[in-house]
């Protein structure tokens, strides 16, 4: 049982192919071939599926792709513009904000949309706005350092 | 993914009339997809027996909240997000804020909708508590007409509700007051992203000397969300002294009937159970 | 420009590509024609297996199926004792042991076709405890029950013992712990009889995982070829578990005659691969009546789950780090390793360690108090000191100041001020707060004559356009070290940290530079690209082509134009053990490790009597350490460390019921979020290592040894109450109050 649906992801508009209740995850990663976005749990708890949906953050893994028809849909990928790195991109860089790098873009995913409505975040906005992206690596210490130095800029 | 996709169908209902047009069609055999994290959860753990879905996502009047001069009315489309955004739930109503902030995180919040929390029947989910203090009251929506159920009934023992196999949840009604102290505390096994061990919402209507009225609702404790309706009684009329409190702390092994399971035990609850009353209750007595 | 690299906090290697979803993990891959895999297991904890049965309901002709039977070579994991086959052929010792895998191109099809198999098991009794696996009523391993053994003895404990002027005994537990890297184990296979078998996966060691293929296939080293992937954390659970998964995917793609990728779902990965040893271990400690240590009797025991894997070794770390830093002339330490009918536990930061310093730290507290002593003065009564000797006999030849991080420790953490106030404050109100600190050390590299017979390699070449390739088989898992070497070898050669590249661990590529593990990855390895960044320097200062007191811009012209000339420019350094090191592995005694970093980590602790939760209010991590390469990425180490521990401590337990993980998922193995970590502040100290690259020691997996007994002490300190079991929850704490 397919269904056809239609839906722009990094302002690009696509339309595939597949089960409705297909994981949004899973078309934009195995249709869409933009693997940036990660699976680390498959429920919903770890966040590094988490993708922007109409500009808000959305795990993928618990996304039915039929509920995104006619939707905007922004993963990793489009974060950074015509090669120009976001400011949070950036600041992950300088500040260590990432290890292993597996919970990195959905972690990145959500500092933007932090910001995005927060745009003054305090150090508490920023635990909040970060409470559903499990990272292992880091203690979180320098993902905070880096959302901090990020705000503003 | 442990479930076998092509043996589910999802569809879509582009208005209520058309998602309750389903549902009679073939009563039991369709049944409604909110936003998908309690289901899309199960179909991932191979948990979910039902096959057939049709999806409300974005059926606008499902999910509208709307301000009467009595009534909050809640669709049951509005997302956890939705309702924290909303002034007149974060002033009036913010036992639900609470609970809607605290479950999960902001992803899954984005996603989540208070119907599909309400159908999910989940003993452990954190905005029933908060519904249940607030004397909620849930509209019900079939191709045979509307009905309101007062929520306090609605939940018949676990996982089973007063909701007809043809029936959709289309709202939540809640009645505006003012007046009342309010009192929310979620335990989980962590501050964010987690399951309740125990939940606990209460609310009171104080006077100079005695409190007046009080509703104390708890999750996590029973096989549905629960009135602690022997402890209120114990406190309800009177002043909130330490023997009241004891009557009410005793009166709650009536109430609750908390059990062992993968995330806590029995004997944890039922002794926070006693503490968050007890804490409750202290603030209570500084009211009063 | 960047010369002058080590001691700067330089962006990491691989940055750019993590930040914007352009780093390739293994799931990322695909080959044409490539087939999905997966594992049928057993639900049973132990026996025979009589029947597998193949239900009716799905295309079986379609799959792919790989039994036992099917093993080309030998069906043995290789790695210490030949004890754990890659496939259960006859019998079933631990619930979800691999018994059946299957491949199909379709994910869906494939899952479905996996539940149509039941594995039919006659049972036999399991045993789960320690305590049944001791008494032996049933012998699950060889004669005994028992992996390994070792007795530690110094002095005359007995002795000592009878003429103590008190003696103190503790008996202290931790549970098992899941690794949870984000990214799941997963492998992606190729392999035929004519060309071999060539795996790209997530990993520690690839070779390893070469070592194990070439055993299972029975191929020769050459036609067998590891790639490592983007990995998204180890922690030890990639260090030794990836061999099964690349022996099972590689024994599908050889009978498919197709790529063949496995990835694990979570569900699937913490349930049956390896987690950190639950242990046990009992202190008896005589003190004099100065407090001061006169003797140390110390039975510590580990679970290792069903097979051997390296339970050993696990064991041996845990034993020379049960007595801590601390001088005492008469030491005893008799630690097992024994099995049970759970998965194999294994590898995870630390290695025994953690578990051994629980045990001691608490003890310590404990003896203190026994001693009418604070925590404090006890331990500068008796902390080790340099020329002083170790249980295991290791003259300690390194500058060793325990007092001064314990110093540096509580002014950081405020400790007496807070002590003071948290005594009179604790009595009003619900919450206890409270403050506990422990002392540890922890040794870089392997034990002993390890590093020997590793006798790692490392190469350093100069390519066409005069820039530097590191070829080396240490992988980057997110702890720094594609960017700790690019700035060593960037140092040694005084050239652009830019100019440095690392190449991706390959088997066929990169001589074998030892496993990832063992925190000897900047120390040993390091030194190594090191020597050969200085071999390079030599060869083109030799040449005539460069000349001293060259920048940048010279060495690339130089390096290139040597490498025209000569075709290559590539110098291959190999471990050689620093001198006077000896280690006696029959007595068990001598130098263990070439260098130890030392640390004093304090807790402050919130603990709510309303709900009995316990909470880390604040968090400090004092370390000497050798030499920092890099500050935000060593910071970041201890910072992701501690964390892990505080998991370990207060969060994450796994639930067991026969055998069996059933708290699998994300939402019911409880690991902290943003929201329940403290800030977590971290310090320095440095007293240069000579053997170690710019003075460096080793630090991976210090930072897990000393959070849970300094949260355990504070929680004491808090309440009053004695906890002795790990992990400490608020179920636990309400059994308690």
């Amino acid at each position: 049982m397919e269904a056809s649906i239609s839906f722009t992801i990094n302002g690009a508009a696509v339309t595939v192919s597949a089960h409705p209740m297909a994981r949004l995850l899973d078309v934009v990663r195995q249709q869409l071939h933009l693997t940036g976005t990660k699976e680390g749990c498959g429920e919903g708890e770890c966040g590094a599926c988490a993708v922007l949906i109409d500009g808000e953050l959305v795990n993928s893994c618990l996304t039915p792709v039929l509920q995104v028809n006619g939707a905007s849909v922004t993963t990793i990928e489009g974060v950074a513009t015509n090669g120009q790195l976001h400011a949070v991109q950036e600041a992950f860089i300088a500040h260590g904000g990432a290890q292993c790098g597996i919970c990195t873009p959905g972690m990145i995913l959500a500092a933007v949309s932090l910001r995005n409505h927060v745009p003054q975040a305090g150090d508490d906005d920023i635990r909040v706005g970060l409470a559903g992206n499990l990272c292992r690596c880091t203690g979180y210490m320098k993902i905070f350092e880096a959302v901090r130095k990020s705000v503003g800029r | 993914m442990r479930s076998f996709l092509p043996s589910y169908e999802l569809r879509r209902a582009a208005t209520m009339e058309a998602a309750v047009s389903v549902l009679g069609d073939e009563p039991g055999v369709w049944r409604p997809f909110a936003g998908g994290t309690d289901l899309m959860v199960q179909l991932a753990a191979g948990a979910l027996p039902h096959r057939k879905f049709v999806s409300l996502w974005g059926i606008e009047e499902l999910r509208r909240i709307r301000v009467d001069d009595d009534a909050l009315v809640l669709g049951a489309m509005a997302t956890f997000t939705d309702m924290q955004r909303h002034a007149i739930v974060r002033e009036e109503f913010p036992l639900l804020c609470r609970a809607a902030a605290e479950t999960g995180g902001i992803a899954n919040q984005n996603r989540g909708t208070i119907g599909g929390n309400i159908a999910n029947a989940s003993p452990a989910a954190d905005t029933p508590p908060a519904l249940l203090v607030y004397d909620a009251q849930i509209e019900l929506v079939s191709s045979r007409g509307r009905r309101t159920v007062p929520y306090e009934t609605f939940h018949r023992g676990y996982k089973q509700m007063d909701l007809a196999p043809d029936e959709l949840i289309a709202a939540i009604r809640l009645p505006r007051t003012a007046g009342w102290m309010q009192h929310y505390r979620k335990v989980g096994a962590r501050r964010a992203q987690a399951i309740s061990k125990i939940c606990f919402a209460a609310r009171a209507r104080v006077d100079a000397s005695r409190v007046q009225d009080i509703r104390l609702a708890f999750g996590s404790v029973a096989p549905t969300v629960v009135r602690a309706v022997h402890a209120e009684a114990a406190i309800r009329g009177a002043a909130p002294d330490a023997s009241r409190v004891a009557a009410a702390v005793a009166a709650l092994e009536r109430d609750i009937a908390p059990i062992d399971d993968i995330r806590s035990t029995r004997d944890y609850r039922m002794r926070v159970a006693a503490n968050l009353l007890i804490e409750f209750a202290a603030s209570l007595r500084a009211a009063v | 420009m960047a010369i002058g690299a080590v001691g700067r906090s330089l962006p990491r290697q691989e940055g750019r590509r993590k930040v914007t979803g352009q780093a390739r993990y293994v799931d990322d891959l695909t080959l044409p024609g490539m087939l999905h895999g997966t594992t049928v297991r057993s639900a049973s904890p132990r026996g025979i297996i009589r029947d597998i049965d193949f239900k009716p309901g799905v295309p079986w002709d379609e799959l792919t199926v790989v039994t036992a039977a099917d093993i080309p070579g030998n069906n043995v994991v290789a790695l210490i004792t030949d004890d754990q086959p890659y496939l259960a052929g006859e019998r079933i010792n631990h619930p979800e042991e691999p018994v059946v895998l299957l491949a199909h191109p379709d994910r869906h099809l494939l899952e479905e076709a996996r539940r149509h198999v039941q594995i039919v098991v006659d049972p036999l009794p399991p045993v789960f405890t320690i305590d049944e696996s001791l008494a032996r009523t049933e012998t699950i391993w060889r004669q005994d029950n028992i992996f390994k053994s070792y007795l530690v003895s110094r002095g005359d404990v007995d002795a000592a013992f009878a003429g103590a002027a008190r003696i103190v005994e503790g008996t202290y537990e931790t549970g098992a712990q899941e690794q949870l890297y984000i990214e799941p184990n997963g492998m992606l296979a190729v392999a035929d009889p004519e060309s071999g078998v060539t795996v790209w996966g997530s990993m520690q060691c690839p070779f390893y995982i070469h070592r194990a293929l070439a055993g299972l296939f029975n191929l020769p080293s050459e036609r067998v070829r590891v790639v490592q992937m983007e990995t998204g954390g180890g922690f030890g659970g990639k260090e030794e578990y990836p061999s099964i998964l690349a022996g099972h995917a590689a024994l599908l793609a050889w009978k498919a005659g197709r790529p063949v990728k496995m990835i694990y779902d979570r569900l699937e990965d913490m349930v049956a691969t390896t987690k950190r040893h639950p242990s046990r271990t009992r202190h008896r400690t005589a003190i004099d009546r100065d407090g001061r240590l006169v003797a140390m009797d110390i039975e510590f025991v580990i679970d290792g789950g069903a097979y051997c894997t390296l339970s050993p070794v696990v064991l041996s770390r845990g034993t020379i780090h049960a007595a801590g830093p601390y001088s005492c002339p008469n030491v005893r330490i008799r630690s097992t390793a024994v099995a049970t009918n759970a998965p194999p536990h294994g590898a995870f930061r630390g290695f025994g360690a953690p578990q051994s310093v629980f045990a001691l730290e608490l003890q310590m507290d404990k003896v203190a108090a026994a001693a009418g002593l604070t925590p404090h003065e006890f331990r500068r009564r008796n902390f080790i000191a340099t020329g002083q000797t170790t249980a295991v006999g290791q003259v300690l030849r390194e500058p060793v100041d325990m007092p001064r991080l314990l110093d540096r420790a509580f002014e950081l953490s405020d400790y007496h001020a807070k002590t003071a106030r948290f005594a009179r404050e604790n009595a009003a109100g619900p919450i206890r707060r409270g403050i506990g600190f422990a002392c540890f050390m922890h040794g870089a590299g392997f034990t002993g004559s390890g590093e020997q017979h590793l006798a790692s390699l490392v190469s350093v070449e100069a390519t066409a356009g005069g820039h530097v390739r590191i070829l080396a088989a240490s992988t980057e898992i997110g702890q720094g070290t594609n960017t700790v070497f690019a700035q060593i070898a960037s140092e040694a050669l005084g050239i652009d940290y830019e100019d440095v590249e690392v190449a991706q661990p390959d088997t066929a590529a990169v001589p074998d530079s030892g496993p990832t593990v063992a925190s000897r990855t900047s120390m040993v390895v390091g030194k190594l690209v090191e020597t050969a960044a200085l071999a390079v320097r030599s060869t083109l200062l030799s040449s005539g082509l460069l000349e001293d007191g060259y920048d940048a811009a010279a060495f690339r012209q130089a390096a290139a134009a040597y490498v025209a000339a000569n075709g290559s420019l590539k110098s291959t350094a190999q471990y050689q053990p620093p001198e006077g090191l000896r280690w006696d592995d029959e007595k068990y005694e001598g130098d263990a490790y070439g260098a130890y970093a030392w640390a004093v980590y304090v807790a402050e602790v919130a603990v709510d009597l309303t709900t009995f939760e316990t909470r880390v209010a604040d968090f400090v991590a004092v370390q000497e350490v050798g030499r920092v390469i890099n500050p935000v990425l060593a910071a970041g180490q201890i910072e992701g460390g501690v964390a892990q521990a505080i998991g370990w401590a207060l969060y994450e337990q796994v639930v067991w019921r026969e055998g069996r993980m059933v708290n699998g998922q994300m939402t019911n193995y409880i690991m902290p979020t943003s929201m329940d970590l403290p800030n977590i502040r971290v310090e320095f100290v440095e007293f240069p290592y000579p053997h170690g690259p710019g003075g460096a020691k080793g630090i991976g997996e210090l930072p897990m040894d000393g959070p849970a007994p300094a949260i355990f002490n504070a929680v004491r300190n808090a309440t009053g109450l004695e906890i002795t079991k790990l992990p400490l929850t608020p179920e636990e704490l309400v059994v308690r109050s």
